[in-house]
């Protein structure tokens, strides 16, 4: 990860060095996610496109692009041209602006005709969304339209049915219905980006008029970072915790010198308000399913003291885990993200002390780290920075923090147990194996891109190739949920094979790392051999492709009872399994079909 | 800032634009002696001009400019003024 590109960033450094820091992420890639982007832009894009590559290299992604000759967006998405269409792109981004709107309302027009004219426009946009989706079944991400930077009416721009900006409402209000009811579709909030840059430093209309951009150039870094965003959370590269210092970052003052009594925190003080506002913040993100940890210099019994103060918000409950001691932060850092069985990279640590930021910077630089000195920055920092994206939020989402509390439980259950075995059968376990479900696409989807660590193959699916694989009958599909006493797992598993006459290719074997060691791998191996035979399969053949994440799972194929049959010099390897021969494993799981049964 | 300073100044402008750390201008220097001095770089190339010298270029100035040399001159001119 470059700092340069990290949030809070230097635009201008980014546009002038641009060629350099490409240069530079070239130099230390490392198996990024390659990812097909088509811009279909109505104004230009060429350093749109550019920076965009810079913040989707910078989080692991490896971009390639088509971009349109200058304004030809509407063409190429309705008619689609040679290049184009071999292209395939697996996310095309409809680039326009309020500039591009073509009929505008006319001063003095009834309402009747402007409806017209509304209706027009936006049947425009809803045809190339159409097109596009038939044709390649891609991602579809398309700007709002923003307000114009001059307003002949004043404010009656609004409220009125020849006012502009009461048309470019309107209009967006159609898109957002679009958005609603339609999955892979996104939009790119530019209505809210331009304001916040300032909409007169946004419209600079010497870039218009010189190079035809549709916001100044210096506006470039924060348009595509925006953009970068939303693409990230598609592609599963969201982050996935929240690790907090406490004093002078959840409270104010240190808890250790001032007491229960002493500390800033609820409505008396001014500085009391700012960091409830913080807490209230944060505690918000756990509906969006981020974890909560705790990572403090402190004495645990202090730690707690803090969080049961009465007017605060965050509540002990309210964190996965609470890591106060003395240690090096970067090592509590290290050894949480090892007890939520998740990588340091899913990691925000958030601290007000420049030092402790330094240290975790240098010695874990996977970890994104978040500085402020005053908790309405912070607020502005985790706000802006964009790595909590949402594009799906899952029902299980909302859940995970549960997810994870619960798993702390059974750590600690096990502990009672003299075998392993007895542990296992004690957590009352059972899964549901089955067949995707159209309503569980987007979780499944979502699993797959983000899974890193128990993940054979880390072959990644936009939403949209995840419906055609769930539709075509080439393919053995499983996914699997567990629920055990302490609480519900959600969808832990899924496993993709592709029937090729005799033989099953597995494409896709994961499992999240919350439920290791529970034996599901074998609950879905028993299962998918079943599934085989069924097909009239007699190989399945299973493939590992190491990467720097998925060391775990190198053997795995050999533990289901494959025998290896190459291994290439890159690690590559290619197991296969006759499956008359299979002898079942034991699982220490109630297995059921579906969720009635 | 005087003429040297402002050439010096606009070299390492250039050497950030072109990630070309040995790259030298003069007075004569023109899009056509840089391979990717194109059209589109040369936006990345006023920008990044701008933001350094703290200053802006007129329209005309930036579709006029035929080298290096006019380019300074204009800088000359405007660091003149300040």
């Amino acid at each position: 990860m470059l700092s340069e590109l990290c949030y809070p960033f230097d635009g201008d450094e980014i546009m002038t060095k641009k060629k350099k820091l490409l240069r530079l992420l070239k130099e230390n890639e490392s198996g990024g996610v390659p990812l097909r982007i088509a811009v279909l832009g109505g104004s230009t894009t060429s350093d749109i496109v550019k920076v965009l590559e810079l913040f989707l290299r910078n989080r692991g992604i490896v971009p390639t692009f088509y971009e349109s000759e200058y304004a030809q967006y509407q063409n190429d998405a309705l008619f689609g041209n040679p290049e184009l269409d071999a292209f395939k792109p697996e996310v095309a981004f409809i680039h326009t602006c309020s500039r591009n709107i073509e009929e505008k309302p006319i001063v003095g027009e009834d309402e009747k005709s402007v409806s017209d004219k509304l209706e027009r426009e936006y049947a425009r946009y809803e045809r190339m969304w159409t097109a596009l989706s038939e044709k390649f079944g891609c991602v579809i991400i398309q700007n709002n339209f923003e307000l114009p930077s001059e307003r002949l009416l004043g404010s009656r721009e609004v409220g009125c049915a020849y006012g502009r900006i009461d048309f470019i409402t309107r209009l967006n209000c159609k898109l957002y219905d679009y958005a609603q009811n339609h999955a892979n579709f996104y939009i790119h909030d530019i209505n809210y980006l331009s304001a916040a840059y300032g909409l007169e430093k946004w419209h600079e209309l010497r870039h218009w008029h010189l190079y035809k951009y549709a916001m100044s150039v210096s506006a470039i870094p924060e348009f595509s970072y925006s953009l970068s965003n939303i693409i990230c959370s598609v592609m599963g590269k969201n982050k996935k915790v929240l690790a907090l210092d406490l004093d002078n970052t959840l409270w104010g003052g240190v808890i250790g010198d001032d007491g229960q009594a002493g500390i800033e925190i609820g409505h008396e003080t001014h500085e009391g308000q700012s960091y409830l506002a913080l807490q209230k913040f944060i505690k918000a993100h756990k509906e969006l399913g981020v974890l909560l940890t705790v990572c403090s210099k402190n004495d645990p019994e202090n730690a707690l003291e803090g969080l049961n103060h009465p007017d605060g918000i965050l509540k002990p409950s309210d964190f996965a885990l609470i890591k106060a001691n003395w240690n090096e932060k970067s090592l509590n850092l290290e050894e949480t993200a090892s007890e939520l069985n998740l990588l340091p990279e899913s990691f925000v640590f958030v601290d007000d002390n420049p030092v402790e930021c330094d240290i975790v910077k240098a010695q874990l630089p996977e970890v994104t780290v978040i500085n402020f000195e005053n908790p309405e920055e912070c607020i502005r920092d985790i706000d802006k920075c964009g790595l909590f994206e949402v594009t799906n939020l899952s029902a299980d989402d909302a859940k995970r923090g549960e997810m994870y509390a619960a798993n702390a439980q059974r750590a600690a259950a096990e502990k009672k147990f003299a075998t392993y075995e007895e542990f296992l059968a004690s957590l009352e376990m059972s899964a549901v194996i089955g067949e995707f479900d159209p309503v569980h696409i987007p979780r499944i989807t979502q699993l797959t891109n983000k899974s890193n660590q128990f993940n054979c193959t880390t072959k990644r699916y936009t939403q949209a190739e995840m419906e055609s694989v769930a539709q075509s009958s080439n393919y053995i599909r499983l996914c699997g949920r567990l629920t055990d006493k302490f609480g519900d797992n959600g969808i832990v598993s899924v496993v993709i094979g592709e029937k090729r006459g005799a033989e099953l290719h597995i494409d896709l074997w994961l499992m999240s790392c919350r439920v290791l060691k529970r034996g599901m791998e074998y609950a879905m191996i028993n299962r998918l051999v079943e599934e085989a035979k069924k097909a009239d399969i007699k190989t399945v053949y299973g493939y590992y492709y190491p990467t720097k994440k998925n060391a775990m799972v190198k053997e795995l194929f050999g533990d289901f009872g494959f025998t290896k049959i190459s291994e290439a010099e890159n690690g590559n390897t290619v197991w296969a399994l006759d499956v008359n021969a299979y002898t079942p494993k034991t699982v220490y799981i109630d297995i059921k079909e579906n969720d009635n049964g | 800032m005087d003429k040297q300073k402002i050439t010096e100044r606009l070299t390492e402008v250039f050497r950030d634009v072109f990630d070309d750390e040995e790259l030298e201008i003069s007075e004569e220097t023109t899009a056509d002696d840089i391979e990717e001095w194109d059209s589109l770089e040369h936006i990345s190339l006023i920008s990044a001009v701008e933001k350094a010298f703290k200053m802006r270029f007129t329209m005309k100035e930036v579709s006029g400019m035929k080298n290096v040399g006019e380019m300074i001159d204009i800088l000359c001119e405007r660091a003149k003024k300040c």
